[in-house]
């Protein structure tokens, strides 16, 4: 017998928010969180503005002891903090060093750069230096990839699987994929499910030095991240972490607990660098593979999709892709759902990216909006066809299920479809 | 520098790392780090890399080694400043 997975918690640090009520406001109002980055122009990178959780500093030391900080980079705090969070607002009881360890809960977290800021910053200098010596003992456990779930999980008192993905921007849907599935069969009761991205020009030099960022819009940040638009000319990077709890639905109802949405299915997969697809671009014959997967799982047809999340980062793909959305769900273009970016607003947060559109998805369904997708008021002539779809400004969402895709380097897929619960 | 002073900078340098945050007041030389003080044992290191920025010294992994309480460190510091 499968389990019904549903979200009892939310968990976001985002550039445009901390926590679900300030993000979703966010959300409603198309604030943008993008921002120049004073770090960038002096590392002369062409694209000098990012998206980057504000405040941390302050919000840090609230969270976390001087010890722990010690040990904890962006990635890691970023996780944390959602994490926390996430826990919290599903109403599960405060945890301490002293607390039992929970068995039915574990996590599965992904990054897909991971612990480079430590690396960049720390690391590499020393040993370069010959002062191996002098690393101390804090850096393996910053710079494992591991090391955005394994604090977490220590922090909560974690007792089942936990664990952290990496398989680049599909990261963040491809943990909440697998989280699903743990559920579904039975494996947990709970699993904290997302991803985690730092803030570093370490982390995002390599995307500048292959010229995949806008680098044309620094003197106007918040207008910088145009996905759909014909003047998008690469994305911008983005940072922090979005979680969600999954809970198997028994499990829920027993605790009486608050239910945001549910999952109905997903799916992951890659193209095989086969068909057009590289280690740089996807394959179609996968990407349209995966959404029909996903909605196999959940045992829904292409007319019940009421909205959908893209991965729509800004890049010449954003055409490709709604090609292929029109392709899986085998429609016109006249037909296609309401379309959103939440990478307009807060950048392609890379590892992260899936965790906080996941949220973002989850948000609009709960609070029954969809959120304006920003700078596309010049919509790409090759999207002038869904021109009605594109959600250009917030409205009312009366939708039962909107999809969430996400899709990487390395041609990897990830799609994830969500309920709105009605009790 | 005396053994107080030693004693206080010692006190700074691991205070960070204490788990049990109830025995910061009543941290004594005979306080042994680890099981007193609730310091993860890979933070000694840490502590041992902090002693030789704080006091300009050099400590070899064997004098690391020797280091129980924070009264061994208050004395391997006096000898070596």
């Amino acid at each position: 017998m499968e389990n019904r997975v549903v979200i009892t918690g939310l968990g976001v640090i985002a550039p445009n928010g901390h926590g679900p009520d300030e993000f979703a406001r966010a959300l409603q109002e198309a604030k943008s969180g993008i921002r120049f980055i004073q770090k960038l122009a002096e590392a002369k990178f062409g694209c000098q503005v990012a998206g980057v959780p504000q405040n941390v500093d302050e919000l840090k030391g609230k969270y976390f002891c001087a010890g722990d900080l010690l040990a904890m980079n962006d990635s890691m705090i970023y996780a944390a903090i959602a994490g926390i969070d996430c826990w919290s607002d599903a109403g599960l009881a405060t945890v301490s060093d002293q607390s039992d360890v929970d068995w039915d809960t574990g996590a599965i977290i992904g990054t897909g750069i991971g612990g480079m800021d430590t690396i960049g910053e720390k690391l590499i200098p020393k040993v370069d230096q010959g002062r191996v010596k002098r690393l101390g003992s804090t850096m393996v456990e910053q710079v494992m990839c591991s090391s955005v779930s394994a604090k977490l999980g220590g922090i909560l008192g974690l007792g089942g699987q936990v664990t952290t993905n990496s398989s680049a921007c599909t990261t963040g849907t491809e943990a909440i994929v697998n989280a699903f599935f743990h559920i579904q069969s039975g494996r947990a009761k709970r699993m904290l499910a997302g991803g985690s991205e730092g803030s570093s020009h370490y982390i995002w030099s390599g995307f500048d030095g292959m010229k995949v960022l806008n680098t044309k819009s620094n003197d106007i940040p918040e207008k910088a991240s145009r996905p759909m638009s014909q003047s998008a000319s690469g994305f911008v990077p983005g940072s922090g972490a979005g979680l969600l709890m999954l809970e198997d639905l028994e499990s829920a109802k027993k605790r009486g607990a608050r239910i945001y949405a549910e999952i109905l299915g997903g799916h992951v997969n890659c193209g095989g660098h086969r068909g057009g697809g590289s280690m740089t671009a996807p394959n179609p014959q996968g990407v349209v593979r995966c959404i029909r997967e996903a909605m196999y799982t959940a045992k829904i047809k292409s007319n019940e999709v009421d909205a959908i999340n893209g991965h729509l980062t800004a890049t010449f793909a954003d055409p490709l892709e709604v090609k292929n959305w029109i392709r899986a769900l085998e429609i016109t273009p006249e037909q296609m759902p309401p379309i959103n970016s939440t990478k307009s607003l807060i950048g392609h947060g890379l590892g992260a990216a899936g965790g906080m559109e996941s949220v973002a998805t989850v948000l609009q369904l709960y609070h029954g909006f969809v959120h304006g997708s920003a700078n596309c008021e010049d919509l790409h002539p090759e999207l002038e066809m869904i021109n009605s779809s594109v959600v250009q400004q917030t409205r009312s969402f009366f939708g039962d299920i909107i999809m969430k895709s996400s899709f990487g380097f390395g041609d990897v897929n990830g799609c994830l479809i969500f309920k709105k619960w009605r009790k | 520098m005396n053994e107080h002073e030693i004693f206080k900078k010692v006190a700074g340098v691991i205070s960070p790392y204490v788990k049990n945050e109830t025995v910061l007041d009543t941290m004594a030389l005979d306080s042994k780090i680890l099981e007193d003080l609730g310091v993860n044992s890979a933070r000694l290191i840490d502590i041992v890399l902090a002693f030789e920025d704080v006091f300009n010294i050099e400590v070899d992994d064997e004098a690391a080694d020797s280091i129980w309480t924070i009264g061994d460190a208050v004395k391997l510091i006096q000898s070596k400043v």
